[in-house]
């Protein structure tokens, strides 16, 4: 049994925000001013206590290592059990850092878009869409931390069908029938991959009769139960993280939702899934599979980096312009399963893509809060008239240039310590291919950023802007872009968190 | 091939034809209906796992019962948003889909941040 103080720091990320999400949704019901009040109010204060409970448990497995706890005293395995290892508190600093600073930017995004009330043809029955924002987004944050907290299979199912549900009405959240039909479509895919990632578990407990994932990971042997469990999951988790050629309802997904989910979802809803794989991966599935399937999806992952960059360039809309980069970001962490199996160094492989995850989701959330801003102030995100924005709108543009430095894994930044991970395991093991590859999709990520930034840079002499962004907006949008790239400064803590409990041990240099 | 395994197969194929089914119809209301049935193939599977053993297995059980609430909640949201959107554009379907080309659409967009 864990001690108190562990128990209250690996419940807590979860329960906070359930009662945060609660708290908002009653509160939806009170007048509007004073039901905004205790909404905004409600979800800082959540923010603010999920941070330090993050905080206080990377402590206690910093100290401890890899930490448990049974839910309602069943032993495992009929129980079910939360785990704490350094992967899972990777996850949820990276959520709370983002979540915070998301929360910080929806109260000026809602705040203000209530003064002109929304044009063309009005969809009864939504409410102010700040409203139905802060429910959501703090269900959607409990359904994160309770995924990257699960220590069973079927447990990961029930949270990744709540995450998908509240994704889902996120995105439909404008209302418009462009935002309704993007947010149907994102639904399907969520529970399609959902179920087939229910048909895998099915099998697993079909075969070994246990859901805990350590002790799938003890028992799994190379039967072809196991193959098909493999490919099911494997494929559900791509559709619903959006690997190429599954991702085809990401750049309308992410361009039609606001700013707000569309930073959230970009930056934390895709990489939930990713978890899962990484998780079952290494945790299970590791030396009872052929490893062509990790070939298979490293393949999928380096022609993801290539075409994500490509359509990125063509693109018109900044939104989708940054939803097409986030396609070939994606492929990136991939690209972990072919290093491993192909004989690369794991621990740099898996290190590498985990640390991506953070930097690519602090990276990429302030982007789309900068593109955000700019709608905010322009009222559209045609690249072609974005000439001269800079002078009117600097601390956007500068988080949008600095979160680059990670998107094009330029040194001192987290983006550039990722990809140099997974450089030196692609070159460690011969595959150096895929190092072509990396490298190739940075010269590709300067060339779409470039798009943007050269025009948006230059002097003109007057440049339309109807409203200038709240304070907090460009604020959270710029803490993230510095975050992003602080994050190749301080990576030497956050690797050895990552080592806690890992599947593989990083190797001291000089052996 | 015995009692359990057939109803272990047809738990796979009802999953298999219900994914087939979601791809190829457009009418939103029969993909809601081919994912409901798709779980109704992974619950059969469940239960047919569970009677392997001379007395029933429970966890398939609870997990079948859990599926259920999930997949309740998850239809009724499906229609509540099918309906929305087929007030918002009068069709039952998706539309085709957007930014296939890079060039923005011809009628003047409304600003997205206000839906």
């Amino acid at each position: 049994m864990a001690a108190p103080g562990t128990s209250l720091a690996i419940l807590l990320p979860v329960l906070l925000p359930l009662v945060g999400a609660t708290v908002a949704f009653l509160a939806g019901g009170a007048s509007l001013k004073t039901g905004r009040r205790v909404q905004v109010g409600t979800g800082l204060l959540t923010a603010a206590g999920v941070l330090g409970s993050v905080v206080l448990l990377w402590s206690v497995v910093a100290a401890e290592g890899p930490v448990s706890y049974q839910l309602a005293g069943w032993e495992v395995p009929v129980g079910i059990a939360l785990r704490a290892d350094g992967l899972s508190v990777l996850m949820l600093l990276t959520t709370a850092l983002v979540g915070g600073f998301g929360s910080i930017y929806a109260v000026g995004y809602f705040s203000s878009n209530n003064e002109d009330r929304r044009t063309g043809r009005e969809v009864e029955g939504f409410r102010d869409p700040g409203r139905s924002f802060w429910p959501l987004w703090l269900f959607l944050w409990a359904a994160l931390n309770g995924l990257f907290l699960s220590g069973d299979a079927f447990n990961l199912y029930v949270t990744l069908e709540l995450l998908g549900l509240s994704a889902a009405a996120l995105i439909s959240l404008g209302g418009t029938g462009s935002a309704l039909a993007a947010g149907m479509r994102y639904l399907m895919v969520s529970l399609l991959g959902s179920l087939a990632y229910l048909l895998g578990v099915a099998l697993l407990y079909g075969a070994f009769g246990v859901l805990d994932i350590s002790l799938l990971g003890e028992n799994a042997s190379s039967v072809p139960a196991t193959w098909a469990a493999l490919a099911f999951i494997s494929l559900g988790m791509a559709l619903k993280t959006g690997l190429f050629p599954l991702h085809f309802w990401l750049p309308s997904a992410y361009s039609a939702s606001p700013s707000v989910a569309s930073a959230l979802l970009a930056a934390l809803v895709g990489k939930a899934s990713f978890y899962i794989l990484l998780r079952l991966w290494f945790d299970v599935f590791e030396g009872s599979v052929p490893a062509v399937s990790g070939q298979l999806l490293g393949a999928f992952g380096a022609v993801a980096i290539l075409w994500g960059a490509i359509m990125a360039v063509r693109q018109r809309r900044l939104k989708l312009l940054l939803a097409y980069s986030s396609v070939s970001q994606i492929g990136y962490l991939f690209l972990v399963f072919a290093l491993v199996t192909g004989g690369g160094r794991g621990f740099d492989a898996w290190a590498g893509a985990s640390y991506l995850v953070l930097a690519h989701a602090s990276a990429k959330a302030a982007m789309f809060m900068a593109a955000g801003a700019i709608i905010f102030a322009l009222g559209h995100d045609d690249i072609d008239r974005l000439r001269g924005i800079a002078q009117k709108l600097p601390i956007p543009v500068a988080s949008f240039a600095i979160a680059g430095i990670t998107i094009m894994g330029l040194p001192t930044s987290g983006g550039f310590t990722a990809k140099w991970l997974l450089l030196s395991s692609s070159l460690s093991s011969g595959q150096w291919w895929y190092g072509g590859v990396i490298l190739a999709g940075g010269v590709l990520a300067a060339v779409y950023l470039l798009r943007f930034l050269n025009p948006a840079l230059i002097q003109v002499k007057t440049s339309p802007v109807l409203r200038i962004p709240p304070k907090s907006m460009s604020v959270s949008a710029f803490m993230l872009a510095l975050i992003s790239l602080a994050l190749g400064l301080v990576s030497a803590p956050l690797l050895d968190l990552l080592a806690v409990g890992a599947p593989f041990q990083p190797e001291v240099p000089g052996e | 091939m015995g009692e359990v395994e057939v109803y272990l197969v047809s738990g796979v194929l009802i999953f298999v034809v219900c994914a087939y089914a979601l791809v190829v119809h457009a009418h939103l209301i029969r993909k809601v209906l081919a994912l409901n049935i798709m779980g109704s193939g992974i619950f059969l599977l469940f239960t047919a796992i569970a009677r392997r053993t001379d007395t029933p297995d429970p966890v398939p059980h609870a997990m079948v019962l859990t599926g259920i609430v999930v997949a309740v909640s998850a239809t009724a949201f499906a229609l509540a948003l099918v309906r929305k959107l087929h007030q918002a554009t009068g069709r039952p379907y998706l539309p085709e889909e957007p930014d296939r080309s890079p060039r923005p659409p011809k009628e003047t967009r409304r600003n997205p941040e206000r839906g």
